[in-house]
């Protein structure tokens, strides 16, 4: 499920954050708990109280005391802001390099862009 | 209730054979810990020795603040598990079963009915004519529902196969967050069970080669690849743990986190930076060049 070659609470944050994009948890929606997240993906429990804390610390999630953690009401809209600023260099750039390097012209490119509109 | 861990400058010889060699170590408890180590690096030694199995060469070992040797309150606490149990062949499942309700204090029977359901064991048998899968299932089965404050599982799972693996790291994960205590796990199948663990220690002839946090020590190791020149200047002065070339490029794991400004000096240079997970961390930290 998780991979051994980076921390898992990284992972784990980085998947719920997905989650949230995708919309398959909604705002105000509460997550598993940290036991039942630990035992379903057979990880230690401090390791997923880590990966939700660093949620709680970046806005994504919110505590209800004696309740659980439940996704924040901005946290869907906070993130796409996030993806959309990244997405031009990570995506689009890293997508001319690569064709620069294997000889395609931008021209081909624009060209496939524009017919997939 | 949980029991810490502590060992100090602990010495154990076989004859001329040192099998630990001046181990300090301090577990705080109420943990789940991975002991790594490869075969002859002293494992079995050490807990053997928290266990009061095996009385110390020289050094002090210490259980909840108080020696585990001859101290029979204590080791009522401290359940060693290995991969067959300490019973004669000709005894029955059963009888060895009916021994533990009666030693361990904690005993759940009814947790112990569902483990033996789970795995499938015949109670009814001699020891001798158990499988070793059965063996080790029953071992484990008598570790768990103990529930010792501190329970130690030195390879017990030696004879099972990858289905009962993974149902006994499940158990020992759902009974540890049911019944918090403190759960020693020694192996070296690291990719099957280390999410398990919170904390890992690694021993290497009898040493403490590292102690920490799973976490931190994931992604502690980087695999720096590239041209040989640029990476012999960027992996200049620190510790390598590994090396390998293909024709002018060449791959070397160093072990240390790298700052920001470093990784950007790297990648400025050409160079990819890899990450290196617990398994091969273990691997370069314990292999033969480094001994």
């Amino acid at each position: 499920m998780f991979d051994d070659r980076s921390p898992i609470y990284l992972q784990i944050a980085d998947k719920i954050k997905e989650d949230i994009l995708s919309g398959a948890l909604g705002e105000d929606e509460q997550v598993m708990s940290t036991n039942q997240y630990a035992s379903f993906y057979r990880i230690n429990p401090a390791t997923a109280a880590k990966g939700f804390q660093q949620l709680v610390e970046e806005g994504v999630l919110y505590k209800r005391r004696g309740i659980g953690m439940f996704v924040s009401p901005d946290a869907r809209e906070k993130l796409r802001t996030e993806r959309r600023e990244r997405f031009f260099e990570e995506v689009v750039d890293a997508m001319i390099a690569e064709a620069r390097v294997i000889g395609i012209s931008l021209d081909e490119i624009v060209r496939r862009v524009e017919g997939a509109k | 209730m949980t029991l810490s861990v502590e060992v100090r400058d602990l010495t154990i010889r076989y004859g001329d054979t040192v099998a630990v060699d001046g181990l300090t170590l301090k577990l705080a408890g109420g943990k789940i810990y991975g002991l790594l180590g490869r075969n002859g690096s002293g494992k079995t030694s050490v807990l053997s020795a928290v266990s009061a199995f095996r009385r110390a060469t020289s050094g002090a070992v210490l259980v909840g603040g108080a020696e585990p040797f001859e101290n029979a309150a204590l080791t009522r606490q401290i359940c060693f598990v290995r991969d067959k149990v300490d019973a004669q062949d000709t005894d029955h499942a059963r009888a060895v079963l009916r021994m533990a309700r009666a030693l361990r204090p904690n005993w759940d029977e009814e947790y112990a009915q569902a483990l033996l359901e789970r795995f499938d064991l015949p109670i009814g048998k001699r020891l001798g004519a158990l499988s070793r899968g059965a063996k080790s299932a029953l071992s484990v089965t008598l570790g768990l529902a103990a529930r010792a404050p501190l329970t130690i599982f030195d390879e017990s799972y030696l004879g099972m196969d990858a289905p009962s693996r993974y149902a006994f790291y499940e158990e020992v994960l759902n009974d540890y967050m049911a019944h918090p205590r403190t759960i020693i796990i020694s192996t070296h199948l690291i990719e099957e069970v280390g999410s398990l663990f919170e904390e890992v220690v690694i021993l290497d002839k009898g040493r403490l080669v590292a102690h920490d946090e799973t976490e931190a020590l994931r992604g502690r190791g980087v695999a720096v690849t590239g041209p040989a020149g640029a990476v012999a200047d960027f992996t200049a002065g620190r510790t390598v743990l590994g090396d390998q070339r293909l024709g002018g490029i060449r791959s070397t794991t160093i072990y240390g986190q790298l700052s920001d400004e470093e990784r950007a000096r790297a990648r400025a240079a050409g160079l990819d930076l890899g990450p290196v997970g617990l398994q091969d961390l273990f691997v370069h930290l314990t292999a033969e060049a480094h001994r």
